[in-house]
């Protein structure tokens, strides 16, 4: 029997890399990966939270969150590779001006 | 201490080192393996836990196809080691501590066990699949339709942002 | 000692099932080589490896001793951890995924420190999700490899393999659902359970591919076994889908760069791969372990003998007339083993009880693992918008549309 709060704690910290990661890296597939990790914390929070009352609604709710993450991944990257396209980097401290 | 606590450990700190391991690394494909071993992680978390079928999509969806996808760009677009770039004062100093800060603010609201929630064991939800194919096909049946929307949408977009350029 | 032993008994039994496995699976891999070497001349008019030891059959020590002793370079300004990582990674899955196999339906007639001796190594609720899963993974043994290698053939080589494996990925879970409807369940031993009914107790008639059972005909899964076993054979990467590896087109694809020992790994993956995806197309289309004859005819009991016998002693008749020492003295020893075995089987007939599920199973193995090679000797390769195209404009529609029928049928002519 694992107490709940172990995953939640588990959870929150893996929440908080992700976040450390998005803020500090330059390389913008490395951000994109640190929203995914992010998003498989808060999925961690949800399955542990689902197991503990019985009911299966957060598992659903997994799913849809996983299916979301897929689409999100699929035309980021789209995305990623334009932003390659036109400016020649991947350093996101090259994309930050509104004029190209 | 009983064998789901100690799975549970080693499994935790596997997935903490492994993101750590994210942050850390210079080249984006090393940042890359080690999400997957994050991933991996969760999905014995989730085998542990007892949501098998979570488990398995965790695996064949995240790790074993948007992974593959991100490997891909990264090895198509030749992504190279992030440039050591100056942070500004306030980041080098201010950086970690910050991070701590919010990392312990999520995790202050739940340290204390609460006692109206129960712990987690293994085999509490019976024919958990069956269940979930059932909600999700009655009540979850109009999120479920939207999604499959929205995967088109996706591909289609996908398909136009990444075509060349027509001359 | 005894008290720590029967404490930790399943461990223990788990680690030896553990072990044989492993050497009995490296073991038909090696003689699989052989045999695919030996067939696919035959089918080309020539002889295969014949010199070394009789009939060739030393072939495959003489290669893993070569492996072993040939010099193993590592380019320069390759990525270390990432190009070491990639052959370790795509064996370690491969010999993963057989570890949910079950090859018998019994446990073993005695108990071992005082637990039962099952004939598999594991059999979880989702099985057949494990077995996906690590179909998923092994992807990045082939990515990771062909970009660790510094080398633009092999990344070219890489990146088309695991395009092409993600592609067949699609169908091959997709023909595999038509199953999963008629049986309920992901576990793959009661799949198998579910196929033994045929009708008027005919046993192939219950297997998924005629699914004649006592419910009357449901569905026969034949079009999903088609679309199985051809994503099966474009998912690891064998002929005729084998362009990213093949030796004339992009010199030996993702592999380029490995040497030796390393090579070797990929060679094992591949066909532990093959072996893994046989016993999975018996398990869910060829029912299994279920006998092809009904179960009252128990004279059919004796067929592992009558097989074994008659091959036995055509091999001490091939021996005697052998042309080198070494065969004329191997070859009936050989011959002499096998007759024991089939004459053994028939003294002994709670042995041969056990044995006949194992030895159905083990038939239709190879079988399958025969139409691979048949395969190979046979068709000329794909090229690669050609294996892409069938991939997703011919097998991903045929797949969904055997789900549908499936779900129709299943819906108008009742459950078994």
């Amino acid at each position: 029997m694992v107490p709940t709060n172990y995953y939640l704690i588990l959870s929150a910290i893996l929440f908080g890399l992700g976040a450390v990661a998005f803020v500090f890296k330059r390389n913008i597939i490395t951000i994109f990966m640190s929203i995914e990790l992010m998003l498989n914390a808060v999925n961690l929070a949800f399955v542990a939270f689902s197991q503990a009352f019985g009911k299966v609604h957060g598992q659903v709710f997994v799913l849809f969150v996983i299916v979301v993450a897929a689409a999100e991944a699929a035309v980021g990257l789209g995305i990623i590779i334009l932003t390659q396209r036109n400016r020649q980097s991947l350093n996101i401290e090259k994309v930050d001006l509104l004029k190209l | 201490m009983s064998p789901a606590l100690l799975i549970f450990f080693v499994l935790a700190a596997i997935a903490v080192l492994a993101a750590v391991n994210l942050v850390v690394q210079r080249h984006p494909i090393h940042s890359a393996l080690s999400l997957i071993v994050v991933m991996v992680c969760l999905a014995g978390l989730y085998l542990l836990m007892g949501a098998e079928f979570v488990a398995a999509v965790q695996i064949i969806v995240y790790g074993g196809a948007i992974m593959v996808l991100f490997i891909f760009v990264i090895m198509l677009l030749n992504a190279g080691e992030e440039e050591r770039t100056d942070f500004s004062k306030i980041a080098k100093f201010a950086g970690l501590p910050l991070a701590l800060a919010l990392t312990a603010s999520i995790a202050a609201a739940v340290v204390k066990p609460d006692p109206n929630v129960p712990g987690v064991t293994q085999a509490v939800i019976p024919e958990a699949t069956k269940q979930i194919s059932s909600m999700l096909f009655k009540e979850f049946v109009y999120p479920f339709e939207l999604t499959s929307f929205l995967i088109l949408v996706a591909i289609i977009g996908a398909l136009v942002l990444a075509q060349r350029e027509k001359k | 000692m005894i008290a720590l032993l029967t404490q930790n008994a399943f461990w223990i039994i788990t680690i030896v099932k553990i072990a044989l496995l492993l050497f009995i699976v490296l073991t038909v891999n090696a003689y699989l080589t052989w045999f695919e070497r030996k067939v696919v001349a035959h089918i080309q008019s020539r002889w295969g490896p014949h010199r070394v030891g009789p009939h060739g059959l030393l072939q495959p020590a003489a290669d893993g001793l070569k492996f072993l002793f040939k010099e193993d370079p590592t380019p320069a300004g390759v990525d270390r951890f990432v190009y070491y990582l990639a052959p370790f990674l795509a064996l370690a899955l491969s010999l993963t995924a057989l570890a949910v196999i079950p090859f018998g339906p019994d446990p073993l007639p005695f108990s071992v420190l005082g637990q039962k001796v099952y004939l598999w190594i594991a059999n979880p609720e989702i099985g057949l999700l494990i077995l996906f899963s690590i179909t998923a993974l092994s992807v990045y043994g082939l990515a990771l490899a062909g970009w660790a290698s510094n080398s633009k053939y092999s990344l070219m080589g890489g990146l088309r393999s695991s395009a092409q494996m993600i592609s067949y990925e699609l169908s091959l879970t997709m023909s595999v659902v038509g199953v999963l409807l008629m049986a309920n369940t992901f576990s793959l031993t009661e799949i198998i359970e579910k196929q033994s009914h045929g009708l008027g107790g005919w046993g192939f008639l219950g297997w998924n591919i005629f699914a004649w059972g006592k419910g009357g005909l449901l569905f026969p899964q034949i079009i999903g076994f088609i679309c199985f076993f051809t994503s099966a054979i474009a998912e690891t990467n064998r002929a005729p889908f084998d362009l990213p590896e093949a030796e004339s087109e992009l010199v030996a694809g993702f592999h380029t760069e490995y040497a030796s020992f390393k090579f070797a790994m990929f060679f094992i993956a591949e066909y532990t791969a093959m072996i893994t995806v046989s016993c999975l197309a018996t398990i869910l289309f060829f029912g299994g372990w279920v006998s092809f004859f009904p179960e009252s005819w128990t004279i059919t009991h004796y067929i592992p003998s009558v097989t074994l016998i008659p091959f036995g002693l055509w091999v001490i008749y091939d021996g005697i007339k052998y042309e080198t020492i070494f065969g004329k003295v191997m070859l009936p020893g050989v011959g002499a083993v096998m007759a024991a075995i089939g004459a053994g089987l028939i003294a002994f007939p709670a042995v041969n009880e056990f044995i006949q599920p194992v030895f159905w199973f083990t038939a239709k193995v190879f079988v399958f693992l025969f139409f691979y090679v048949w395969a190979r000797g046979t068709l000329p390769r794909l090229r690669y918008d050609q294996l892409m195209n069938v991939g997703w404009k011919l097998l991903l529609p045929v797949s969904i549309a055997n789900v549908i029928f499936t779900a129709a049928a299943i819906l108008l002519w009742g459950q078994s």
